[in-house]
């Protein structure tokens, strides 16, 4: 299926901000799979096309990078940590929880095709919210059982989130990294 | 030697995210002042005088690198390094999420002292949101000249480009970041060349950590004979200390350099959750070797922390708790250099890969005691061999907790299971 007229209009600007076209791929495989939910061959050969490059050439950037689909993933996407100091304040558990609820492995999509799921070694940048998860690019700090049933009953009635790249979506008031912020009672945990 | 807010001090404000609120604070007058008061050579001197050392890891002096560059050589380009991946490392995040335009304007006043027209933001993949947060402020600065053309009427030049990155620890290394921002694979190039010479398409460049940048405002306002007056001698100022693990407080607390790492733990973080005892702790991040607890009193600072056999890095610490199974923690560290092994050069490729196989069999309590000797061999084979730092950072702390909790690793050997996790199962988290 050709890239929608939208996402082709997002990879021309994003080229044509830089001094090189070449240096645009990344943002426009993000494009990309913010509009189809993964790099679909077709829209990987589209950016070629665009940026005057070989489609291999954009094939064979794209596997370097972790955080791109190479096939169709869930409608909601959650990646959670297993790095030292989320293990250190039980990631483990989070994941055997997460998995005993969706009944798929790690990197797996659910039947239903609502979640898939992910934990990764990379460490989120987190670590002060330790156990940490990304849901659909939001990070969710100190995580529980509890809180990721409440998380996957409110995405079981939401559709995929749209991504938007314009600069003026937006965004909440992110982390709760800062200083001197509450936190919980290590007890609760 | 205390707590001091420098970059921190606005964190917390309401509206500090945005230009306006930014400016209510004073923000944007140390561009304006730089821009008035200063050359681009009189900066760069400034900086010198300040002490300032790179916030990223490797801790060399900020103007020293800034006079690398080649005179008369154009356009050069600046590099933000907002790929904070360091295990334990948060303090970017939280400088990006606080106060964004203090990182905008740090990165505005480097610009115009290394006389570049275009500079980059290149942030991981994961930080979405901190993007986006990125991507609206820089569009509010532009609306109000501070990005752009001659700005605050000085005749400087400056866009800047926020690029996403998209899941690649290695592309926080200067070099495969640069390669990352031309579109390539993240893989790091041979040096020298230096990117001061040759760095993005081939022109002078320069790659500065957030908090490195977000530094500079300060050192123009209050002059950088007064910025070293906070810290140490050879480690200026303060640093953003990333706290995390078993303690009671987690967090980004900004000390002093120099400060005891005691001081941090117990006044800042709350000590050691749950009543228990502290058994290890890492100073730097998931890179840097492992110190116990007889090195509580060493001063945070980076002279201090690598005389004690391990190194400040990123500045990220990692607090274990007397339950804690130092081979988990080992085996962690190795599986995820294991998954961001870039691929380029065969000890690390390979090395990481045997290195993640035996830790997981010794994990299981599976391995023969021949097989530590195997361990230190494969690290032996990989530390100082490697094409860059990440696979010789990724035998340190293995091979430093295996020299330290020689016995823990030992008793993992054919117990068929974790000694540790099975003493007091009750006890382990990790």
């Amino acid at each position: 299926m050709p890239l929608a007229a939208a996402t082709v209009r997002e990879i021309t600007a994003l080229r044509d901000r830089y001094p090189h076209p070449r240096s645009a791929i990344l943002p426009c495989l993000w494009a990309v799979q913010n509009e189809v939910g993964f790099l679909s061959a077709e829209g990987m050969a589209e950016v070629a096309r665009l940026l005057n490059l070989a489609p291999s050439e954009v094939q064979a950037v794209s596997t370097f990078y972790s955080m791109y689909f190479d096939r169709p993933a869930g409608e909601h996407h959650l990646l959670i940590c297993v790095n030292v100091s989320c293990a250190l304040r039980g990631a483990d558990s989070i994941v055997d929880h997460l998995q005993s609820r969706l009944g798929c492995p790690s990197g797996g999509t659910t039947e239903d095709g609502k979640f898939t799921w992910e934990s990764t070694i990379e460490c989120l940048g987190a670590c002060g919210g330790a156990p940490a998860m990304q849901v659909d690019h939001h990070f969710h700090e100190d995580v529980t059982p509890e809180r990721i049933d409440a998380i996957l009953e409110r995405l079981r009635t939401e559709p995929r989130p749209s991504h938007p790249t314009d600069p003026g979506h937006e965004t909440p008031r992110g982390s709760r990294s800062a200083p001197r912020r509450p936190h919980l009672d290590p007890s609760d945990l | 030697m205390a707590e001091y807010k420098l970059l921190t001090r606005d964190f917390g404000t309401e509206g500090v995210q945005t230009l306006a609120g930014y400016q209510r604070l004073g923000g944007y007058q140390a561009l304006r002042e730089a821009l008035a008061r200063f050359t681009p050579e009189t900066l760069v001197d400034e900086v010198k005088l300040s002490g300032l050392r790179g916030r990223g890891g490797a801790g060399f002096p900020t103007g020293t690198k800034w006079g690398f560059l080649p005179k008369d050589v154009f356009p050069r380009y600046l590099c933000c390094n907002a790929d904070e991946s360091e295990p334990g490392c948060f303090k970017d995040r939280a400088l990006i999420d606080e106060n964004p335009h203090q990182l905008l304007e740090g990165l505005l006043i480097a610009a115009y002292a290394l006389q570049v027209n275009t500079a980059f933001i290149y942030i991981r993949g994961e930080y979405h949101d901190q993007r986006l947060l990125l991507e609206r402020c820089v569009e509010e600065a532009r609306a109000a000249g501070h990005i752009g053309n001659n700005i605050f009427g000085s005749g400087f030049d400056c866009d800047v480009i926020v690029h996403g990155g998209a899941g690649a620890y290695i592309c926080g290394e200067e070099t495969a970041l640069i390669d990352s921002l031309e579109g390539y694979r993240g893989q790091p190039r041979l040096k020298p060349p230096f990117p001061a010479l040759k760095g993005l398409y081939g022109k002078p460049t320069v790659v500065n950590n957030v908090e490195t940048l977000s530094n500079l405002p300060h050192i123009v306002q209050r002059g950088g004979a007064w910025f070293k007056t906070l810290g140490t001698e050879k480690s200026t100022g303060t640093r953003l200390f990333c706290c995390s693990g078993h303690v009671n407080r987690p967090g980004t607390y900004e000390m002093e350099l120099g400060t005891p790492i005691r001081e941090l733990l117990e006044e800042e973080c709350g000590g050691i959750w749950r009543g228990r005892s502290l058994k290890a702790f890492q100073p730097g991040g998931g890179s840097m070797q492992v110190l116990l607890p007889e090195h509580l009193d060493v001063p945070l600072d980076m002279e201090s922390v690598t005389k004690a056999g391990s190194s400040l890095g990123a500045g990220a610490m990692v607090f274990m708790d007397e339950t804690t199974c130092l081979v988990n923690v080992s085996m962690r560290l190795v599986d995820f250099y294991h998954h961001e092994s870039c691929g380029k050069c065969a000890p690390c490729r390979e090395g990481t890969y045997f290195e993640s196989e035996l830790m997981h069999r010794l994990e299981a309590g599976e391995c023969s005691r021949e097989e530590l000797t195997t361990l230190a061999d494969i690290c032996d084979n990989m530390n100082g061999k490697c094409f860059c730092p990440l696979g010789d950072t990724a035998t340190w702390f293995v091979m430093s907790a295996y020299k330290a909790f020689r016995d823990e690793f030992e008793s993992h050997c054919g117990a068929g299971s974790c000694p540790v996790r099975s003493a007091s199962p009750q006890l382990v988290i990790a």
